[in-house]
């Protein structure tokens, strides 16, 4: 177990008993729930929990500020969909020739970007990403022809992943195991290994060294480490990990589009996940993607029926109105960085260190 | 005192833009590049068209970024949210615009003139107001962290975004130009936009008199110094921070112009707008070097220049047009063009 988590134990009861509820629903969710919402719900939180982990190896683990971070995802999920859609039969290959290219460009452009930017400083990287992030999404929206504009475009999987195919002939568990459900556990388990992975990372030496440099990078500099070289490779792996994790967002949706893989709307929603859930911490982007897309999918729908029947009372009811949960979501992101930065599971940790103190 | 009343005067003699040969080269690259269009563009006409519009568009992105890069400069504050301001002034500047339609429709040159002006000095006093009071709130406590500056002006951005949403509604606001604004004067056979004339001359205005101001007055001086070096500002007993504050409303104010500006250019509004600016500022200050006005001018224009002939030549590749330029420009000079400064 320790070997697994690469020996970086969530260090609070809390906050174990969370992960493990978190672990125990995502792995059973095609058979704790039933129709095609929840399940969405489910893949849509394993998706986001690896798209924020790798985010948050540069923001909370290297210190690094990149807005290009849906650019790296983006290329994987069009990675997939472009390969697929191209071909008139879908076949395996077709879907790992689009993935791999996919790699090699979010490993280029990673790797670029880093080279030019990150020599710099900080907070030039922030701009130079934000801005070449925003042109490859009005790029890949221009270039109607190979990528499908902005209408995206959906395309067929392998016949083991049509909905259509069923592994078995009888129910498991009162649930077809077909198409849908095996691209969820395709989708689960590679998210799993992506997070054991990045969990391994941060562990590393090589992990140390990036949270040295987050700490004082000048005096990681003057230790002998060099600090462009390990800030590019944080970006390098960061990139791929995002792009893998696209890839995985789209073959779950059968569809790309600028809108849902490249937006600067995803690019929000990463900052404020890994900021509530905890920068630096790792299970802070399981805990914060876990909340974030539960209360994305059904916290609005609440809000609505909330305002509804608030409808009386003037301030509350237009507080509450759906179209107001960015904004909270915006106040509470402010007050997060001001108050609690070390987010819900820093939060949880500095709780079981203070109980420690109390009772030695 | 009188130490400090001597490189006043001092100033007064030197140019700060073209004291070198490294000042020099960059002032040639915006006609350069006019020049070296036009045999791609073809038609003289059209090049005069493209030319203008640049040159205006360029004016625009100057007023919006410059508060930004002295901010920047002066106190090593990036503000992420100040395409935030650029979103208020606009929609501030209906407040009045919409109400006083009639003067807007009327076919007079003054009360349309009075009206925009009204509507304009509305738009900057509630942005300082609001600059001034951001900086207070929001950026002051995070003095000296980048990260946790970007984080929070994003932070601010997503929620004065929202808040627009819910004072003007989520929908875009047409704004019509003036009557006698709209239209073009032909030159010959070329066709300029009489908005376009505006924004150019409010542009020059504006780039002329922050010149003045800095170069000229003694609070200038102070700026200018403190951009190069805070700490013996500081150590000379000026405090700059209240400086700081002062730069920050001006320069917010600024971005309320430039967003005034840039609804009418667009003639319709919505929250993002500011955002979407952001884009195209960075890579303005960027390329000007961070802490320069007049290098955040050459950029503008050259920004503009090239996305505007760009956008006409190979529309597909317009905005990847301004990357390529900015990847040239930080490979020529790696800070930027005028870099102020030895600042690490």
């Amino acid at each position: 177990m320790t070997g697994l988590l690469s020996a970086d134990l969530p260090r609070s009861r809390i906050l174990s008993a969370a992960l493990l509820v978190i672990l125990a629903g995502l792995a059973f969710a095609p058979f704790l729930t039933t129709g095609a919402r929840p399940l969405n719900t489910a893949a849509t939180i394993c998706v986001y929990i690896v798209l924020v982990a790798s985010y948050d190896l540069l923001l909370g683990y290297t210190g690094i500020v990149s807005f290009a971070h849906t650019m790296f995802y983006g290329i994987g999920a069009y990675g997939i969909g472009l390969g697929l859609a191209r071909v008139d039969e879908p076949t395996w290959t077709a879907a790992l020739t689009g993935l791999g290219l996919a790699l090699l460009l979010a490993l280029a452009l990673a790797l670029v970007v880093g080279l030019f930017a990150l020599r710099v400083r900080a907070i030039f990287y922030a701009m130079i990403t934000l801005a070449v992030a925003s042109s490859f999404a009005v790029l890949a929206s221009q270039l109607s022809d190979f990528t499908g504009g902005e209408d995206g475009k959906t395309f067929s999987v392998p016949e083991l992943l049509s909905p259509g195919y069923q592994l078995f002939a009888s129910d498991v568990l009162g649930r077809t195991i077909d198409g849908k459900v095996i691209t969820y556990y395709i989708v689960f388990g590679g998210c799993l290994l992506l997070f054991l992975f990045l969990l391994r990372v941060v562990n590393s030496p090589f992990g140390r060294v990036l949270q040295a440099i987050r700490e004082n990078a000048f005096r990681a500099e003057a230790l002998g480490y060099r600090t462009v070289v390990y800030r590019i490779w944080a970006n390098c792996i960061a990139a791929l990990v995002a792009a893998l994790a696209g890839a995985l967002m789209a073959l779950w949706l059968r569809y790309v589009g600028p809108k849902t893989s490249l937006g600067f709307e995803v690019m929000t929603d990463i900052l404020l996940i890994v900021v509530i859930g905890g920068m630096g911490t790792m299970y802070g982007a399981v805990v914060g993607a876990t909340l974030f897309i539960i209360a994305q999918n059904y916290l609005k729908t609440l809000m609505g029926h909330a305002s509804t029947a608030l409808e009386g009372i003037p301030f509350l009811a237009a507080a509450l109105h759906p179209d107001r949960w960015m904004l909270w979501l915006g106040v509470l992101f402010v007050l997060s960085i001001y108050f609690f930065p070390i987010g819900i599971v820093g939060k949880l940790r500095l709780r079981r260190l203070a109980a420690a103190g109390r009772s030695p | 005192m009188n130490a400090i009343v001597k490189p006043v005067q001092g100033a007064q003699t030197v140019e700060p833009l073209a004291r070198s040969p490294r000042g020099i080269a960059p002032l040639l690259l915006v006609p350069a590049l006019a020049l070296a269009m036009l045999p791609l563009v073809g038609s003289f006409p059209t090049w005069v068209t493209l030319t203008v519009a640049g040159l205006a568009m360029g004016m625009m992105l100057f007023i919006m970024a410059s508060g930004l890069t002295l901010v920047f400069g002066l106190m090593d504050v990036l503000n992420f949210g100040h395409g935030a301001f650029v979103s208020v002034g606009a929609f501030t500047a209906t407040l009045v615009l919409i109400p006083m339609r009639g003067w807007m429709e009327a076919d007079s040159l003054v009360q349309n003139l009075a009206v925009l002006a009204l509507a304009v000095l509305l738009a900057m006093v509630v942005t300082g107001l609001l600059g001034w009071a951001f900086e207070r709130i929001v950026i002051m406590p995070v003095y000296g962290q980048h990260l946790k500056q970007i984080l929070i002006t994003m932070g601010g951005m997503i929620v004065a975004e929202q808040l627009i949403n819910v004072i003007w509604g989520a929908e875009q606001i047409p704004l019509p130009l003036p009557t006698s604004l709209r239209g073009a004067v032909f030159i010959g056979d070329a066709a300029i936009e009489k908005y376009r004339l505006l924004a150019v001359v409010v542009g020059l205005v504006v780039f002329a008199v922050m010149f003045l101001v800095l170069n000229r007055t003694r609070i200038g001086l102070l700026i200018r110094a403190g951009v190069e070096n805070r700490d013996m500002v500081e150590a000379l007993g000026y405090r700059v921070r209240r400086l700081f504050v002062a730069v920050f409303a001006a320069g917010s104010a600024l971005a309320g112009l430039g967003g005034v500006m840039w609804g009418l250019y667009k003639e319709t509004l919505t929250a993002a707008m500011g955002g979407e600016m952001m884009v195209m500022i960075f890579i303005v200050i960027i390329i000007g070097g961070l802490g320069s006005v007049g290098g955040c001018f050459i950029g503008a224009l050259l920004i503009a220049l090239v996305t505007n002939y760009a956008g006409f030549l190979a529309p597909k590749v317009a905005l990847v047009s301004t990357i390529a330029l900015m990847i040239a420009i930080l490979l020529w000079r790696p800070a930027g063009m005028y870099a102020p400064g030895s600042k690490p």
